[in-house]
């Protein structure tokens, strides 16, 4: 089976500082990845780096696209921004980001499918409101603006936003940061069911291991810009191997 | 006339705006970015089409300028004896005789023929402005055809008035390629900018830029399929010429409610008018 991303040796410095160095990886169709790390550890980076918002130093980022595999980094511009409004998405940490705010959630949620080249309402109308039901959003809230929703909600809207064009790969950058526990656990739960349904491939960036844990096939630890240990999630948070996973682990709080 | 130099622009100011014309004629559609002069006129007031057509006039030209439609309306008016003065050329308030037409916010309805230029007043030129605030992004847009965004601002007026209730400033698609601000004409004007005969140019002097549409471009105002554009306008006759496919003014005549329905371009009224009276003498 061709590997759906595999990342070569990718690194990225700031300066004289290293953002993240020769990360290396294969993810293939329907799994779901992890990376964890403390703040500064250079997963935000990565992830950056892999969905072609930053540009690395060195490496190669290939993607199995409709037409074969290829290098996104070397991608022209229009090329990747089609990927990524097509088989990429990117659910960002704070809703705010990846929403706008100005226009109503119908809208938000029907902007990739019209970047597209769909020009049916009706047809855009319908998806919408289709979609709104499997994040869980009443249908009659389709007209409101996602300033009028919770912070859950709205971080629903963005998921849905972003699946709406049935993308391959989603990249999620700390998806349940700012939420409290009980809409954190929904939202999980809402989201292990789209990625099991729609045989998504994701790589999450996070600090939270109970999210991991839940979600991620595999695990990628950073520090200090480096991968230091990789393997499967639970394999990794039962059996840590490296000191500073196992101080990860140990610094769970337990309740 | 020793007091200026003809039209009112040095001549190398006239070089470098016919050099964004020319590039713009070249690339339908595209903003040019120029070096916008000040203007004896405050911003807002037709400084980008006052430079435009400095640039493009002649002493053989003929010049009308109309404002809404209207030849005796003061941005007209002020316009016209700009360049009585400056330029000494000819003026006309009949469309199919000038053959340089400044305006603001129409298109005549007398059909336009070859030979002639149309020079646009624009405000903002950017018709992605109000959805996207950074230049630095919306030129990236417009250089990649990501133009999703402007269906976005449709598919708003759809699910909030139930049909597209933009009327003015209406976004057409330039010969499948740019998006562009046809300026504050109303919707109703905007099937006369596709295979127009004459030259089509757009200044925006605050914002110092230039587009055009050569003769004949090929122009599409953006829909849904199940939501087709309609060149919509108030449903009366002209209450002067009776003319029925004319854009009207609405205007009210007194305070108890009373309001007549007028043609916005006031040498078409007038001239049917005048047509009528030969008629019945």
């Amino acid at each position: 089976m061709t590997p759906l991303l595999q990342v070569k040796s990718l690194t990225k410095r700031y300066g004289p500082r290293i953002g993240c160095a020769d990360v290396s990886f294969d993810l293939y169709p329907g799994e779901v990845m992890g990376i964890v790390g403390e703040s500064g550890s250079g997963k935000s980076t990565l992830l950056g780096c892999l969905a072609g918002h930053m540009s690395p130093d060195e490496g190669q980022v290939i993607f199995d696209t409709a037409t074969g595999p290829r290098d996104t980094l070397r991608m022209t511009e229009p090329e990747r921004r089609m990927l990524s409004r097509t088989d990429w998405a990117y659910v960002h940490q704070n809703p705010r980001d990846g929403l706008r705010m100005g226009v109503s959630a119908g809208g938000n949620v029907g902007e990739r499918l019209m970047a597209v080249g769909n020009r049916h309402y009706g047809r855009i109308r319908e998806t919408a409101t289709d979609w709104l039901g499997r994040v869980e959003i009443a249908a009659d809230r389709i007209d409101d603006r996602p300033s009028a929703f919770s912070g859950g909600m709205q971080q629903r809207l963005q998921i849905a936003r972003n699946l709406v064009t049935g993308p391959r790969l989603v990249f999620m950058d700390e998806p349940t940061g700012g939420l409290d526990v009980s809409v954190q656990a929904r939202l999980l739960d809402l989201l292990r069911g789209l990625v099991r349904e729609m045989g998504l491939s994701a790589i999450i960036v996070t600090h939270d291991l109970a999210v991991v844990r839940l979600l991620a096939d595999r695990l990628m630890v950073m520090k200090s810009g480096h991968v230091i240990e990789a393997g499967l999630t639970d394999q990794v948070l039962d059996d840590p191997q490296h000191g500073y996973t196992q101080l990860l682990v140990s610094s769970v709080l337990q309740v | 006339m020793e007091d200026y130099n003809f039209a009112y622009l040095d001549e190398q100011t006239k070089r470098m705006i016919r050099r964004a014309l020319m590039k713009a004629v070249a690339i339908p559609g595209y903003q040019v970015p120029f070096a916008s002069r000040e203007m004896p006129m405050p911003y807002g007031w037709g400084t980008g089409g006052v430079q435009v057509t400095a640039a493009c006039l002649t002493p053989e030209d003929q010049l009308k300028v109309i404002d809404q439609g209207a030849d005796d309306t003061t941005n007209a008016v002020s316009i016209r004896k700009f360049f009585q003065r400056t330029a000494g050329v000819a003026v006309t308030e009949a469309t199919a005789e000038a053959t340089v037409i400044q305006t603001r916010h129409r298109i005549p309805e007398t059909p336009l023929t070859e030979g002639q230029i149309l020079v646009y007043q624009v405000p903002i030129p950017e018709p992605l402005r109000f959805l996207e605030p950074r230049e630095v992004e919306t030129r990236r847009m417009h250089a990649l055809e990501d133009y999703g965004l402007m269906h976005v601002k449709l598919y708003e007026d759809i699910a909030k008035h139930g049909e597209i209730a933009t009327s003015y400033a209406y976004p057409v698609k330039v010969e499948g390629r740019y998006v562009m601000d046809p300026s504050p004409i109303p919707k109703f004007d905007n099937p006369k900018l596709g295979g127009n005969a004459a030259l089509q140019l757009f200044g925006a002097g605050r914002e110092q830029r230039i587009y055009a549409l050569p003769p004949y471009t090929q122009v599409v105002s953006l829909d849904f399929e199940d939501h087709p554009f309609v060149a919509s306008k108030a449903d009366h006759p002209c209450a002067l010429c009776g003319a029925t496919d004319s854009y009207l003014d609405e205007v009210i005549v007194d305070d108890e409610g009373g309001r007549m329905f007028v043609c916005s371009d006031t040498d078409y009224c007038t001239g049917r008018q005048q047509a009528w009276t030969e008629d019945a003498a």
